[in-house]
C-alpha cells in the first residue's frame, strides 16, 4: 500500500520487476480466487453428482414443456396446458402488475405522511408519526398475513360492502367499475403519451429560449393542446367510447367492472402501507434538510408559495431524498416476493412451484436471480439518471 | 398538500401572549388557521370513531378468559368482541413451539440471555474487545441451555425448537457470523486488489439484487444438490446459512459506509507507523469506521431483524410461524386476528426499542 510513502529498501526478488508489496497482493489474489474457484468446483461436481443420481437433466428445455400448474388471476392470457415459459411471463406480469403500481401508490401515500409529520397541525403530525413508527416496527409477512385474513373475513358476494355505489368489497375481492380498454383505447392513449413525450420537448426549448434572453413563456397553452385537446380530437374523430362498465352481482360473483383479487389486494395494501412508512422518513428527512435560511430568503423575495415550493425547496429537498427512495423502491419489488406466502403467483411462486413439478431447483432460481437483477438494475438504472438530472449545478 | 403550508420552518404571524397556557397551546398547535381548525376536527371525529371502535371490540366486549380448549364464549362474542382468550390458552406453543413442555424454562432463560445480550452491547463503556468475548459466552450458554444433553439438561433436537427463541437465534447469530464476514468483504470491497475486489463487488451485488426468499428456497432446496450425497444438515442451520450470507452482504454495504468515512490521514498515518495492513485495519481504521455506523448497524440489525420471520415460507418454526400454526386448530382458527396482534405487539416491542436506541445514538452523535 501507498509504497511511495514507506520507500522500501530494493530487494530482489525472484519475480524481478515486482516489489515486494506486488507479490503479497498477487499472492492474496491467488490465493482468494484459488479459494473461491475450489469451493464453486466442490459445489458443481456434488451438484452434477446428484443431478444424475437423481436422473434430473440440467438445461433449460423443460421450458418448452406443458406447465400444467393453474394461474388464478393475471394480467395476460393463460391457460395451464400452455409452456413452463409462458407461464414465467405470466409470472413476472404478475410481479410487475403489484411493483409498479405499489411503487406509484406507496410514493404518494408516503409523501403525504412525510409531510403530515412535519405539519404545525400538533395532532396531524402525532398521528403521522404513530403511522409510521408502527407500520416500520412489524414484520412486512406479518402485515401481509393479517391483510388477507382481513380480507378473507369479509362478508360473501352477496352481502358485499358497498362504501361508495358501483364499488363492492366482499371476500372475492375489490371490485371496481371500469372503462373497457381495448384497441381504440389505447390508439387514444397513445396519442396522449406521444403528445406528453412532444410537451416535455416543446417545455425543454422553451426554458432554453428564456435562459438566453430572460422572457418568460408560458408552457400551459402547449400543455393543454397536447395532452388533453389532441387525444379527445382523436377520440371524437375515431368515435371511441368511454362508457364506464358498472360491475353487477349475478348470482354468486359479480360480471363487469374491474376485479382485484383478495391475494393481489392485500399484497398491494400490505407493500404500500408498509414501504410509504419509510418513504414518509425519507421525505421528511429531504425536507428538513433545506436550511430555514432558504425558506426565508424565498418568502423575503416575495415568492409565490407554490413557486418557492417548486423552485427552491423541492429541487434541493429532492437531492438527498432520490438516492434513499431508489433503495425503498428495490425494496418494494423485492418484498413482492411475499406473493408467495397467501398464493398470490407472482414469479417466485411460480418458480416455486415449477421446481416442485420439474426438480429443476438450478434453472428456476437462476431464472428468479435473473429476473430480480434486471429489475433491480432497470429501477437503478433509471432512478440514477433522474438522480443526475435533479442534481443542483453547482460551481 | 394543505399541512405544507403550515410548515414550522415557515414564519408563522406573532400571536398574542396573553391568556390561558392551554388555550394557547391549543390555538398555535392545533387551531392556528380556519382550514387548521377544521382539519383537526375531521382528524378527531375519526379517531374518535377508530378507538371507541377498537375499544368496544378489543376491551368491552372482548372475552378474556375461557375454561381450557372451549371456544364457546368466543363464537358467541365472534364480530362484536376480540377472543383474547386464545392467548393464554394457545401462548406456550406460540412462544416456544414444540419444544418439550417441561423444559420450557430453558428457551424462556434463553430469551432473557439475549435481551441482556442486547442490553449489554447497548452500554458505550462496554464497546471493548471484551464484548466480543461476552457475545461468545452468551451464545455459547444459549447454545447448551437448547441443545441440553450437557450438565444434566435432556438433549432436545433442533426440530422441536420453535417460537421466539428461534426468532432470536436466527437475527442474533445472523449478525454474529455476518458482522465479521461483512467486515472481510467491505474491506475486501475497497482492496487494490481487482480480484479481491470484483468477487467482493459480485457476491454484495448478487445477494442484494434478489429477495431473501429465493435465497431461503435455495438454502432449502439447492442446498442438499451442493453437497456430497449422505452429507445432509439440518433445515434450521441451512435458514441459517442464508441469513448469515443475506445479514453479510447488507452489513458490508454498512460498514463500507464507514470505511470511506475514516479521513485519508488516517491511513497515511498508519502506514507511517510501519503497521501492516491487518494491523493497520485492526488498530486504526475499523475502530472509527464501525463507531461511526453504529445508528445504521443498528437499522440494518432491526430489518433482518424482521426479515426472519421469512422462514414461514420454507416451513421453519419461528415465532411467525408457530402463531400461524396455532390456529390451525378447528376450534380455533376464527381467532387469527388475534394472535397476530400479540405477535405483532411482541414484534413491535423489540424493535421499537432497537430504533429508539438507534436514534438516541444519532442525536448524541449529532450534539
Amino acid at each position: 500500500m501507498t509504497s511511495d510513502v514507506r520507500r522500501p529498501p530494493p530487494r530482489l526478488s525472484f519475480f524481478g520487476a515486482l516489489g515486494p508489496n506486488q507479490l503479497k497482493g498477487l499472492f492474496w489474489q491467488v490465493l482468494v480466487v484459488g479459494i473461491a474457484i475450489a469451493v464453486v468446483l466442490f459445489l458443481w461436481s456434488n451438484t452434477v453428482t446428484n443431478l444424475s443420481a437423481r436422473r434430473i437433466t440440467t438445461g433449460f428445455a423443460f421450458l418448452g414443456r406443458e406447465a400444467g400448474m393453474p394461474i388464478a388471476d393475471s394480467l395476460l392470457t393463460y391457460n395451464p396446458r400452455d409452456s413452463y415459459l409462458w407461464a414465467f411471463v405470466v409470472g413476472v406480469a404478475n410481479t410487475l402488475r403489484v411493483a409498479v403500481i405499489g411503487i406509484v401508490l406507496a410514493t404518494i401515500l408516503g409523501t403525504l405522511i412525510g409531510i403530515s409529520r412535519l405539519s404545525a397541525n400538533w395532532l396531524l403530525s402525532q398521528l403521522a408519526a404513530v403511522y409510521v413508527e408502527v407500520l416500520r416496527d412489524i414484520p412486512l409477512l406479518l402485515q401481509l398475513l393479517f391483510w388477507y385474513v382481513l380480507m378473507q373475513a369479509l362478508p360473501a358476494a352477496r352481502a358485499a360492502w358497498r362504501p361508495v355505489e358501483g364499488v363492492f368489497l366482499s371476500n372475492r375481492g375489490l371490485i371496481l367499475p371500469a372503462i373497457p380498454i381495448g384497441s381504440p383505447q389505447l390508439w387514444v392513449l397513445g396519442t396522449a403519451v406521444l403528445g406528453c413525450i412532444a410537451f416535455f420537448a416543446i417545455r425543454r426549448w422553451l426554458v432554453a429560449q428564456q435562459m438566453r434572453d430572460g422572457k418568460p413563456r408560458p408552457a400551459w397553452p402547449f400543455a393543454l393542446g397536447l395532452i388533453v385537446v389532441l387525444p379527445a380530437a382523436v377520440s371524437l374523430l375515431l368515435g371511441v367510447s368511454w362508457k364506464i362498465e358498472w360491475p353487477q352481482l349475478r348470482g354468486f360473483n359479480f360480471v363487469g367492472g374491474l376485479t382485484l383479487a383478495p391475494e393481489y389486494f392485500a399484497l398491494l395494501i400490505a407493500l404500500v402501507t408498509y414501504t410509504s412508512a419509510f418513504i414518509a422518513e425519507i421525505v421528511r428527512s429531504g425536507i428538513q434538510s433545506v436550511p430555514r435560511g432558504q425558506w426565508d430568503a424565498a418568502s423575503a423575495l416575495g415568492l409565490r408559495r407554490s413557486f418557492m415550493l417548486r423552485q427552491i425547496i423541492l429541487p434541493q429537498a429532492l437531492r438527498v431524498i432520490v438516492p434513499p427512495m431508489t433503495s425503498q423502491y428495490l425494496n418494494l419489488t423485492k418484498n413482492s416476493s411475499l406473493a408467495v406466502a397467501i398464493g398470490y403467483q407472482d414469479v417466485v411462486s411460480i418458480a416455486n412451484t415449477t421446481l416442485n413439478q420439474t426438480g429443476q431447483a438450478i434453472e428456476a432460481i437462476s431464472l428468479i436471480m435473473a429476473v430480480f437483477l434486471t429489475i433491480s438494475l432497470s429501477i437503478s438504472f433509471f432512478m440514477n439518471w433522474y438522480n443526475a438530472r435533479i442534481a443542483l449545478a453547482e460551481r | 398538500m394543505t399541512a405544507i403550508t403550515d410548515m414550522p420552518d415557515v414564519p408563522r404571524a406573532r400571536r398574542r401572549q396573553i391568556g390561558n397556557p392551554v388555550l394557547r397551546w391549543l390555538r398555535a398547535n392545533l387551531f392556528s388557521s380556519i382550514p387548521n381548525g377544521i382539519l383537526t376536527l375531521v382528524l378527531l371525529a375519526v379517531l374518535a370513531k377508530g378507538v371507541i371502535g377498537f375499544v368496544q371490540w378489543g376491551v368491552a366486549n372482548a372475552v378474556w378468559l375461557t375454561p381450557a380448549n372451549d371456544s364457546s364464549a368466543c363464537k358467541a362474542a365472534r364480530g362484536l368482541g376480540a377472543c383474547w382468550a386464545i392467548i393464554p390458552e394457545k401462548y406456550r406453543f406460540i412462544l416456544f413451539g414444540t419444544y418439550p413442555f417441561d423444559e420450557q424454562w430453558r428457551p424462556a432463560l434463553s430469551v432473557v440471555l439475549f435481551i441482556a445480550l442486547f442490553y449489554l452491547s447497548t452500554r458505550r463503556a462496554l464497546w471493548r474487545r471484551e464484548l466480543g468475548l461476552i457475545w461468545i459466552g452468551v451464545l455459547a450458554l444459549i447454545s447448551v441451555l437448547m441443545w441440553g444433553g450437557l450438565f444434566g439438561l435432556s438433549f432436545v433436537s433442533q426440530d422441536r425448537w420453535g417460537g421466539l427463541p428461534v426468532t432470536l437465534i436466527l437475527a442474533t447469530f445472523g449478525l454474529a457470523f455476518g458482522f465479521p464476514l461483512g467486515i472481510l468483504v467491505a474491506l475486501g470491497r475497497r482492496s487494490k486488489l481487482p480480484a479481491i475486489r470484483s468477487l467482493s463487488v459480485l457476491y454484495v451485488e448478487l445477494i442484494r439484487g434478489v429477495p431473501l426468499v429465493s435465497l431461503l428456497f435455495m438454502a432449502s432446496v439447492m442446498f442438499p444438490l451442493f453437497m456430497p450425497s449422505g452429507f445432509n444438515i439440518d433445515k434450521l442451520l441451512r435458514a441459517q446459512i442464508a441469513i448469515i450470507l443475506f445479514a453479510g452482504a447488507y452489513l458490508a454495504e454498512v460498514i463500507r459506509g464507514g470505511l470511506q468515512a475514516v479521513p485519508r490521514g488516517q491511513y497515511e498515518a498508519a502506514d507511517a507507523l510501519g503497521l501492516s495492513y491487518w494491523r493497520k485495519q485492526r488498530l486504526v481504521v475499523l475502530p472509527q469506521a464501525i463507531r461511526h455506523v453504529i445508528p445504521p448497524l443498528v437499522n440494518t440489525f432491526i430489518a433482518f431483524f424482521k426479515d426472519t420471520s421469512l422462514v414461514l415460507i420454507i416451513g421453519i418454526f419461528d415465532l411467525l410461524t408457530t402463531a400461524k400454526t396455532a390456529i390451525i386448530d378447528p376450534a380455533w382458527q376464527q381467532f387469527s386476528v388475534e394472535v397476530y396482534i400479540f405477535v405483532a405487539a411482541i414484534y413491535f416491542v423489540f424493535c421499537f426499542a432497537m430504533s429508539r436506541y438507534s436514534r438516541s445514538l444519532e442525536a448524541r452523535s449529532r450534539r
